[in-house]
């Protein structure tokens, strides 16, 4: 890794573990319901919606809650994208939406995937983005808020039947957590350069005629290909191009914010007018990070010792050195066929060096991996630069961090309450080797408890194993691969492993708008997250009906390094190993090919 | 019951284990353990795979399916041979017992009284209520028939056949030396009692159901682990069984090799799982619930085991438990002016006929200090005067002198009717007696006050350390007493408890532990006395004393037959061990994958991508040996920690941090390591005879 590598990656661990404990207090502050301030407009959502606010859930209303409140955003999606047509704010006249994709898309963004099927500045409308996508950024985001907050709670209470008020969370982690922070953040970005209008889409005439080739269509439009299968082409120029404009910088600002990812262009972040700058780049990749971390010290608030939330934040950001370090050194290392051939690989004063394919130049291979590191970490899916072509273990870095559980750091919400069943099922080994019914924070984990910790831990492998064998056996699977080998089951497996666990980033490659496609991962996506969620919101409501422990010197103290140490170990060996034979059939086998040659 | 130990392998044991393993084979005893189950599965199928190959036709050579399935099946006759092995130890225990439950006769009483009419039944023939009565010399070496409480009479028992221990003990109506076991005997005289069992409900038959029940009952936490067992068990199925169109797909793209035969698969399968821990689970607990009773406790549940693993707060009585039943006389006081061996001497006259253990510690005292000699009381003409409720003195008249002992209160107010004065310096010693935890008991002649016997109680030998020891286990003790709270804070100190609940009543002891579990603690107990029942039945985890009565005994949920109040210490250790080695095993099963993905993975693909090839760190000589030596080490290690489960995890009070740094250490990098040489070496021995 160069200086400049190491030198971002600590400026920017600085900068985020400085903001977490300020906004995470401020967090815990807002969900215990003492932000007086903000009543009266509350009361005024909670009048218009005719809910109770005084009024506690118990797990199971509060589940069926979340499930109902979902269910509408994936209808509400699904009905924009279908009639966009008919609706305003739509000056490129953009169709109807293909039903598979619309699903898939209302499903990805309902569930804080944000797997883009699709390609935004040539599908939708502003409309369904704003009143569709930003939306659901927003309400995702406060789902998996709620739903961690509630599992604290249930952590927290000792002999109690309810975790809540669902309707009251969402309301307020929306109003005065999400918003707030969200146009704070689209002002920032905004001055950076990312745009902000409802245009018409901008043609400009280039300063030089762009020679390229261009597949040949037969008459149906679709492409001709030569009896190898590959695409036959023919030379094309232009010299105008297309600018597609729209409200970006208020739906970028939630996007990172809420660990969505989805895109308002195809490119994602990788476009100049989503991240135009290495300090935009710098701020998104912060906001990424910024609710998941504070939200660890909200735990800590919420329970009633700091050095609890400290700890797990502990494990996530060691987890994360690993990862990002990792990555940003293979990637720096570039490619040895290059290598071979004589090319200049070296970082320097006039190139950020390493491998530079699928990257834009204003980040570089360090802002790149980094980026890739954050987003995958995170369950956000934002991406910068195209995964796919990273190096093999490059790209298995970000492969690796979903696999876990997107528990290093994770998606807001999801990523502390994903961490919290690896401390119970941590504690519960390790309660058993110190001879103690094991209990975390007091409350003793038993049978009911595990079989909720087995199905959330359950789920996402089994969804992305299976859902992978389907893809690789179909024949509907297979018409998407874009590369042979092993690299093509790599990218099945990337986009089975972002969509079960939320995480949306793509590996590219893979031609993934396609009927087959569109179901499988919205299924995915779909159970990968409520899957997890139900039985978290069980946990939570059983945990809050025991009884609180007092801490003895019996007990296993899940504050100290011992700790971390071993909740890393669970994280690795309970996450990983399920994964270690996909993943020697896929980016291991690229990378043995790769260096040690075919 | 007698004390016996077996050796591990003791062939008595083993032996007819080898037979019970094969016998385990049953599908229908094999479905109880789900992943033991789906071993068992494999072995059928790559069994049948086996056959098809040798039919020439099969999805590898037939000598390696054929190595693949005799190891899997190995694999499940060893988790079966230790679960035979332990339920063997047991099963040995309770046939021991089950000697005691021979064909007894009893006299049954047809009035509840001694020299009532009586008719000769059998021992199976009394029901609850009924009253019998057993003499020394009656036949049958005078068995008492059936578990009961002492009515009337005074004997001594031998309860040998119970406890071990070969001092008899005495058994009388009244107090709480009143319960009797079914099985033991009397030695001398006669007690009537009345028994409390049906027959099948005794102590013997609850001792030797908990023996044969214990692996039936699966205990809280073992439920929980069951849960996680079969859970990964889950999710490496769906990894196995995914592997076989990852492979196919593979093979296509790579246009190299071919897919995965389904025996490695399935070989794969059952390294993953946790085979380990779950073919040793049911081990465990058996030989838990044996070491209970190897400790000489018996425990209604293994639930009651598993829980005292967890207690955090201990109430103990003191009198019996912490302190020796009775008090000792340590010294005489004599008052300003006196003479110590005038009081030693009127002291000891006024206890030659208290046969109180305190009057008798007078006695002993006067002849140790002043080598006064016991004098024949009936030359001395004495007329004795015994303790009275009212009075509350005791002594001697002889002739006209007035010997009289008791409490300071009941002295003086003898002392000043009689016209005399309680001296101030008396006062002053019986308070600095009782400040020192003591009983003064003050000495008068007519109206003249002698002084004072310091009566002491005596804390055990030992028994500091054994606290201080439940302290670093995490375990707050607190002595329960109904003594003043100068005389319990003084035997507290002296005892290292960390607190005391002085002036106890019943209600007072019900209290304490019900604050202590709103606490959120969880509150073991010992004791033995009827008043201690409704506390034992309020505890979480109850040990009652063997010698206490039918009703403490009723009322806990385990029995110590040793009646050895600090043997909660052992009960502990062993619930915490039955939870440490199976969470040690677990560990160790997981750890274990990492090395057997070494194994397995670069064997299965090599054929596809021989670049794979790089992950053969271990330098295994060939695919077929690679993945058979995994399988034969996934088999042996079972084998190899049958010792491990049976004997427990040794449990040191360490503080917990620091123990699972120690376990971890141990099961967790020991988990990853051993099977790389293991592998290794297996694969080696296969190499080197060729056989793979």
């Amino acid at each position: 890794m160069s200086t400049h590598a190491w030198l971002l990656l600590g400026a920017f661990l600085a900068v985020l573990l400085l903001a977490a404990k300020p906004l995470g207090l401020y967090i815990a502050y807002l969900m215990e319901g003492r932000l007086r301030i903000g009543r009266p407009l509350e009361n005024v959502v909670y009048r218009l919606a005719g809910v109770r606010p005084d009024e506690e859930m118990g797990w199971l209303r509060y589940a069926l809650a979340i499930l109902l409140f979902n269910a509408l955003g994936v209808l509400s999606v699904y009905a924009l994208q279908r009639l966009q047509l008919a609706l305003p704010f739509n000056p490129q006249q953009m169709l109807a939406v293909t039903p598979d994709s619309a699903f898939n898309t209302a499903v990805s963004f309902v569930t804080n995937t944000n797997w883009q099927g699709y390609g935004g500045e040539s599908t939708l409308g502003y409309l369904v983005q704003m009143l569709g996508l930003t939306v659901q950024n927003f309400l995702s985001a406060a789902t998996g808020i709620v739903v961690v907050i509630a599992l604290i709670r249930g952590l927290a209470r000792h002999s109690a039947a309810t975790v809540g008020n669902a309707w009251v969370d969402l309301t307020r982690a929306t109003l005065y957590l999400l918003l707030p922070l969200s146009f704070l953040i689209a002002i920032v970005l905004a001055g950076q350069g990312v745009i902000q209008n409802l245009d018409p889409y901008r043609e400009v005439t280039t300063l030089e005629v762009t020679r390229y080739e261009a597949p040949r269509l037969d008459a149906a439009g679709q492409p001709l290909t030569d009896d190898k299968g590959a695409v036959l082409t023919e030379p094309a120029q232009t010299a105008v191009q297309t600018l597609a404009m729209g409200p970006v910088a208020s739906q970028e600002a939630i996007k990172m914010l809420g660990t969505n990812g989805g895109g308002f262009f195809n490119a994602n972040s990788a476009h100049p007018y989503e991240n135009p700058t290495p300090l935009s780049n710098f701020v998104q990749m912060l906001a990424i990070f910024l609710i998941p971390a504070a939200l660890c010290v909200s735990f800590g608030r919420m329970v009633g010792d700091g050095r609890q939330g400290w700890a797990v934040l502990a494990a996530m950001t060691l987890m994360f050195v690993v990862a990002a370090a990792a990555v940003m050194s293979f990637e720096q290392q570039g490619n040895p066929r290059l290598a071979a051939l004589g090319v200049d690989q070296l970082g320097g004063p006039l190139q950020s060096g390493g491998n530079l394919e699928g990257k834009e130049a204003r980040f570089g291979s360090a802002d790149s991996a980094l980026f890739a590191a954050v987003t995958t970490a995170a369950s956000c899916g934002a991406v910068n630069a195209m995964h796919d072509s990273f190096t093999p273990l490059g790209g298995l870095v970000p492969l690796v961090n979903m696999q876990l559980g997107e528990v290093i750091f994770g998606g807001v919400g999801t990523g502390l309450y994903g961490m919290l069943v690896f401390a119970i099922l941590a504690v519960f080994i390790s309660g058993l080797m110190i001879g103690r019914t094991p209990e975390y924070l007091g409350k003793k984990i038993e049978a009911h408890e595990m079989k909720m910790s087995a199905i959330a831990i359950l789920v996402t492998p089994l969804l992305v194993l299976l859902g992978t064998a389907i893809a690789v056996m179909s024949e509907a699977g297979r018409a998407g691969i874009a590369n042979p080998g092993a690299h093509g089951f790599s990218e099945i497996l990337y986009a089975l492993t972002s969509a079960a666990n939320n995480n949306g980033s793509a590996f590219a490659g893979l031609s993934a708008n396609t009927p087959f496609y569109n179901v499988l991962l919205a299924l995915a996506m779909w159970f990968g997250r409520f899957g997890v969620i139900v039985p978290v919101l069980a946990m939570a409501g059983a945990l809050a009906a025991k009884k609180r422990l007092p801490a003895g010197a019996g007990t296993l103290p899940t504050h100290g390094p011992l700790f971390v140490t071993l909740l890393i170990g669970t994280v690795l060996l309970v996450g990983l190993l399920n994964y270690v034979p996909a993943l020697a059939l896929g980016p291991i086998v690229e990378h043995l090919v790769l260096w040690l040659g075919a | 019951m007698t004390k016996k130990t077996f050796k591990l392998f003791d062939p008595a044991l083993a032996v007819p284990a080898i037979g019970e393993a094969f016998r385990k084979l049953n599908p229908a005893v094999q479905w109880r353990n789900p992943v033991m189950f789906v071993v068992y599965a494999g072995s059928i199928l790559t069994t049948l795979l086996a056959l098809q190959a040798l039919g020439g036709e099969g999805d590898a050579p037939a000598g390696f399916i054929l190595a693949i399935a005799v190891w899997l099946w190995f694999t499940v006759l060893f988790a079966n041979f230790a679960e035979a092995l332990a339920e063997g130890r047991s099963k040995a225990q309770a046939a021991s017992l089950r000697g005691l439950k021979r064909e007894i006769w009893a006299k049954k009483l047809l009035e509840p009284h001694y020299g009532g009419k009586w008719q000769l039944v059998q021992g199976n023939d009394l029901r609850k209520g009924d009253v019998v009565v057993v003499e020394a010399g009656d036949i049958g070496q005078s068995v008492i028939p059936a578990d009961g409480e002492v009515i009337e009479g005074v004997a001594s028992v031998d309860e040998s056949a119970i406890t071990g221990e070969s001092a008899p003990v005495i058994r009388e109506s009244g107090g709480d030396f009143s319960a009797v076991t079914g099985g033991t005997r009397v030695l001398s005289d006669w007690i009537v009692l009345r028994v409390t069992a049906n027959p099948g409900e005794t102590f013997v038959d609850r001792m030797i159901a908990m023996v044969e029940n214990a692996k039936r009952q699966k205990t809280p936490n073992e439920i929980a682990l069951t849960i996680l067992l079969v859970a990964l068990t889950i999710v490496f199925l769906g990894v196995t069984v995914t592997l076989l169109p990852f492979s196919l797909f593979s093979v296509e793209v790579s246009g190299a090799g071919r897919p995965v035969s389904i025996t490695v698969l399935v070989a794969l399968l059952v390294c993953l799982i946790p085979t380990t821990i779950a073919g040793l689970l049911s081990a465990i607990g058996v030989a838990g619930m044996s070491r209970m009773m190897q400790a000489n406790v018996i425990a209604t549940s293994g639930r009651a085991v598993e829980a005292a693993g967890d207690v955090d707060v201990l109430l103990m009585d003191k009198t019996g438990t912490i302190t020796l039943g009775n008090r000792q006389a340590s010294a005489f006081l004599p008052a300003e002016g006196g003479d110590d061996a005038e009081l030693a001497d009127l002291a000891q006259l006024a206890s030659l006929a208290d046969e109180t253990p305190e009057g008798r510690s007078i006695v002993v005292l006067a002849k140790q200090k002043f080598n006064l000699r016991e004098r024949d009381i009936h030359a001395l003409d004495a007329h004795f005067v015994h303790f009275s409720a009212q009075t509350r003195m005791s002594g001697v008249d002889l002739g006209d002198k007035q010997i009289r002992k008791g409490s300071a209160d009941a002295i003086r107010r003898q002392v000043e009717s009689l016209g005399g004065s309680f001296p101030a310096s008396v006062s002053h010693r019986v308070d600095e007696v009782a400040r020192r935890g003591s009983t003064p008991l003050v000495v008068a002649e007519g109206k003249r006050v002698l002084g004072v016997i310091e009566l002491k109680d005596i804390v055990k030998g030992g028994i500091r350390e054994r606290f201080a020891e439940l302290r670093r286990m995490g375990i707050k003790t607190v002595m329960v007493t109904g003594d003043n709270r100068v005389t319990a804070a003084a035997i507290a100190a002296e005892a290292g408890v960390d607190d005391f609940l002085a002036e106890a009543t019943p209600e007072a002891k019900l209290a304490l532990i019900r604050q202590y579990q709103a606490e959120g603690r969880l509150v073991a107990m010992t004791g033995d006395g009827t008043n201690d029942a409704p506390a034992l039945a309020q505890a979480d985890v109850a040990v009652a004393m063997n010698t206490g009565t039918q009703a403490a005994k009723e009322a806990g949920n385990m029995v110590d037959l040793d009646s050895n109040p600090t043997k909660l210490i052992e009960v502990v250790e062993t619930g915490k061990q039955m939870l440490m080695t199976r969470g040690s095993l677990t560990t160790f099963s997981i750890a274990n994958d990492i090395a057997k993905y070494f194994a397995i993975i670069p064997a299965a693909f090599v054929g596809t991508y021989p670049q794979l090839a790089a992950l053969n760190v271990m330098g295994l000589a060939s695919p077929a040996s690679a993945i058979l030596s995994a399988v034969i080490f996934n088999a042996l290690i079972i084998v190899f920690l049958i010792p491990l489960a049976l004997k427990g995890v040794r449990y040191r009070p360490l503080g917990a941090a620091t123990l699972l740094r120690r376990n971890l250490a141990v099961y967790g990098l020991g988990g990853i390591l051993v099977p790389f040489a293991g592998i290794k070496l297996i694969d080696v021995f296969l190499a080197v005879t060729g056989l793979a």
